[in-house]
């Protein structure tokens, strides 16, 4: 254990991370005493760029083009996760050097840039893509060359790769648990389903659609309206909306589309006092852009939100705030990258090596009370058991969580909902 | 300014091609490892394109902003192939529908749609590259030119097909992948693409393709119907008084520069490994036309050096300075079309030909006086003034 500017705040992280996990020490114990380096042999047999004192990992997002607004919280979350594992010195003795490379939102680049990581740095694990596409274009590069990737966005799951561990949600955790609590909770018996026209929104839509005709009895979809990804101009859909009356109006509209979403909702007189809307992609980082006037009362169903109360998030608030700026927000997917360094940590010690094939073999199973979201643990088919959340948004942009489910079993590939 | 044309055609186009030819074929390999060939291959798959772009738009005078459309199309179809030959069922064993390409599943599609089927034979596929863009391309060309839609309107009116094109694509997700396009292509009849070996091949068909192109391009433009197709871009009413069927030569160098494109799309993803939507739609399509402006939209060769130099400089200048790309790229273009016209190839027959010129004749290595039955060029703008 190395000394630290800030004792108070790493030993107490590291105290709980010991808490959580008494398998690390077992995983090292052969080797000695707890902080006792092996031997940079024994940890690295397959050409990764591991030094005696560094290894190497990769930041893949796009530091330019549309996406980079979106991105860049899951930039700052995993470079101040990284910087907190130094502190702590580091993973096997190892101190994190990180390699950041810019997708710039275009898919072709993010394969270039995989295989650059992987072939060139070869990198020990990448923390990285956003968008399915940018994931979908990095897949064959990461099986090729066998590199490992912490995906953080939720995401439309039917996916599991053994060189990718998602630790966003996939569509069930967060479609089925949102549905019921509108369902029972605030009583909704016609639900009218929006998206932007890309796959996340039509396959979670496709689950929602399932589970309403099938699962919730005496409830129907009366309208599903899909607009194409960045359309500003919401009217006729907003008229749509209007002539059918919804209970509730449940959306996966994303990015920009939002900000015209809902500013042109109020403005057709459909605000948080009169309508139900739930809407899944409205982060804390949407809203920056959207408003809190126009979302007020709006609801959306997440595994995270800035405001949820637990020591860990407050920790992790803070810690975010003095290295970001105070005015800087948090969603869920900053959250969520946020876990990938610490994972591939705990997955590394477990299994007392850097080899990308014994680090996934040691991954299910893991669990980490310290997340600022409370405990997660990785599941055999790559995703997180994790908790949904429902937000009602406020005016100031931050959202009071109404109602938390219990741990949710991840299912990429849901029987009977494909 | 005016001599991009006779540089192509006379004698004087040859030791431009060589210089060509030896730096994509001996410098590049020899100077840059496999992925710098691979991206390298890629901005050459865009030079297709542009080179597609410069007899249509700087010979045909018909500015298309929507040849992604033809770039699509190649590169659907190659990577539709592809997707095929992936989708074993024994590689989608846990697919609901093993044997069709995951996206289908994904999207309760339970067999391969019919126009799917025939992308199993890479006869059919290789066709199908060769002929469907260069047959799209000259059903809007009969569309449009028949009825004497030109200039501003035509490059409006094909932007909007390209978009149409990219909303029907993501829309129709369990016939085309959607936003994500189609993903892991792994092998070509049997043979990993991924591979070194494999994206070194790739570079270099790319590049003996894009030579036949450009050959192609100097041969069409050297017969007569050159001639007439740059008649009808100065004066199409003169042409069409002639007797000339104005249409037809003008649907013939747009089909062209589709056929073009079209290649261009297959050989981009086989380099790449996947084909998206994202390389299709409205801003590939105008980046086109800034890789052949920058070249010099009157030179073929210029095309390639504009796509291979505004691809390089993104690379290295947007890692740089991230922010300010899209305006840099924005103000080459402005600048371009404001001081250089003609481009990289018009600054190059301005400035420094006749000083390589005056160089190789004081040296004694070329007689002193200019050949004077060399072609006189056409120069749109000279043309233009002239008709003032």
């Amino acid at each position: 254990m190395t000394d630290s500017k800030k004792p108070s705040f790493t030993r107490r992280r590291l105290l709980k991370s010991m808490a959580a996990l008494p398998i690390m020490a077992t995983g090292i114990a052969g080797s000695g005493s707890l902080f006792a380096k092996p031997a940079t042999s024994e940890i690295n047999t397959t050409g990764l760029a591991v030094t005696d004192d560094t290894v190497k990992v990769g930041i893949l997002h796009s530091l330019t083009g549309t996406m980079a607004i979106s991105e860049t919280g899951s930039v700052e979350a995993e470079t101040l996760a990284i910087e907190q594992i130094n502190e702590m010195g580091g993973i096997l003795g190892r101190k994190l050097e990180i390699i950041t490379e810019d997708g710039a939102s275009d898919w072709p680049t993010f394969a270039q840039r995989a295989r650059k990581l992987l072939r060139e740095d070869n990198v020990a694990s990448i923390m990285g893509c956003w968008t399915s596409a940018s994931r979908k274009a990095v897949l064959p590069v990461l099986e090729r060359e066998n590199g490992l990737l912490y995906y953080p966005t939720f995401y439309e799951g039917l996916e599991q790769s053994p060189n990718v561990i998602y630790t966003g949600q996939e569509a069930t955790q967060q479609v089925l648990a949102s549905l019921n609590w509108l369902y029972n909770e605030k009583g909704v018996r016609t639900f009218y389903l929006v998206g932007s026209d890309y796959i996340w929104p039509r396959t979670t839509m496709k689950i929602a659609r399932i589970h309403i005709e099938q699962h919730l009895d005496g409830a129907s979809v009366v309208g599903e309206d899909y607009a194409p990804l960045g359309h500003t101009s919401f009217g006729s859909m907003i008229n749509r909306i209007r002539l059918r009356r919804p209970d509730a109006i449940y959306g996966a509209v994303v990015g920009g589309s939002n900000v015209a979403f809902f500013r042109q909702l109020v403005s057709a007189g459909l605000d948080g006092s009169n309508q139900t809307l739930l809407n899944l992609a409205t982060t804390e980082d949407e809203v920056l852009g959207i408003g809190g006037e126009n979302v007020e009362g709006f609801y959306s169903s997440m595994k995270y939100f800035q405001s949820l109360d637990n020591e860990n998030n407050q920790e992790f608030v803070r810690a975010f705030k003095e290295r970001w700026g105070e005015d800087s927000v948090i969603g869920d997917v900053t959250q969520a990258a946020y876990l990938g360094p610490w994972l591939w940590k705990e997955a590394v010690e477990r299994a007392g090596s850097f080899d990308v094939a014994k680090v996934t073999a040691h991954s299910p199973g893991i669990e980490l009370n310290q997340a600022p979201e409370g405990y997660v643990k990785v599941h055999d088919n790559h995703h997180l058991w994790s908790k949904t959340r429902i937000g009602q948004w406020r005016r100031d942009g931050q959202a009071d969580v109404v109602w938390e489910s219990d741990l949710i079993e991840p299912d990429p590939f849901p029987e009977g909902y494909q | 300014m005016n001599n991009a044309l006779q540089m192509l055609l006379g004698k004087k186009g040859l030791p431009g091609l060589l210089i060509l030819a030896f730096i994509l074929l001996v410098v590049f390999p020899l100077t840059m490892d496999v992925d710098g060939l691979n991206l390298t291959g890629r901005f050459l798959a865009f030079a297709f394109v542009a080179v597609g772009l410069v007899l249509a738009w700087g010979y045909g005078g018909l500015l298309s902003l929507g040849q992604g459309l033809f770039f699509g199309i190649g590169g659907y179809a190659m990577a539709m192939y592809l997707k095929l030959e992936a989708s074993t069922p024994e590689a989608t064993a846990i697919q609901t529908t093993p044997g069709i390409p995951d996206f289908m599943d994904w999207n309760q599609i339970t067999s391969l749609p019919w126009f799917w089927e025939p992308f199993h034979s890479l006869t059919f596929t290789v066709l199908a590259i060769l002929t469907l863009p260069a047959l799209f391309a000259a059903f809007i060309g009969f569309a449009l030119f028949t009825r004497r839609v030109s200039g501003v309107f035509f490059a409006i009116i094909t932007q909007a097909i390209v978009t149409i094109a990219t909303i029907l694509v993501i829309g129709q997700q369990g016939y085309t992948g959607g936003v994500n396009g189609i993903t892991d292509l792994r092998t070509l009849k049997g043979w990993d693409i991924h591979t070194d070996q494999a994206l070194v091949v790739f570079y270099f068909a790319t590049v003996v393709l894009l030579f036949a192109m450009i050959a192609l391009g100097m041969w069409v433009l050297s017969t007569k119907y050159g001639r007439i197709l740059m008649a009808t871009r100065d004066q199409e009413n003169r042409i069409r008084y002639s007797g000339y069927s104005v249409a037809y030569f003008k649907i013939f160098i747009f089909a062209l520069a589709g056929f073009m494109s079209g290649i261009g799309g297959a050989m981009f993803t086989l380099q790449v490994g996947f084909m998206s939507p994202s390389i299709i739609g409205i801003i590939p399509s105008i980046e086109f036309v800034i890789f052949a402006a920058v070249g010099g939209r009157l030179s073929l060769l210029g095309a390639v050096y504009g796509s291979l130099l505004v691809g390089y400089a993104r690379v290295t200048f947007a890692e740089a300075f991230p922010q300010l790309w899209l305006f840099l790229i924005g103000a080459v273009f402005i600048a371009v079309v404001m001081f250089a016209p003609y481009g990289l190839a018009g600054l190059y027959n301005t400035h420094v030909r006749p000083r390589v010129e005056a160089f190789l004749v004081r040296m004694g290595w070329r007689p002193g006086a200019p050949p004077s039955d060399t072609p006189r060029a056409i120069d749109p703008q000279a043309a233009q003034e002239a008709r003032k």
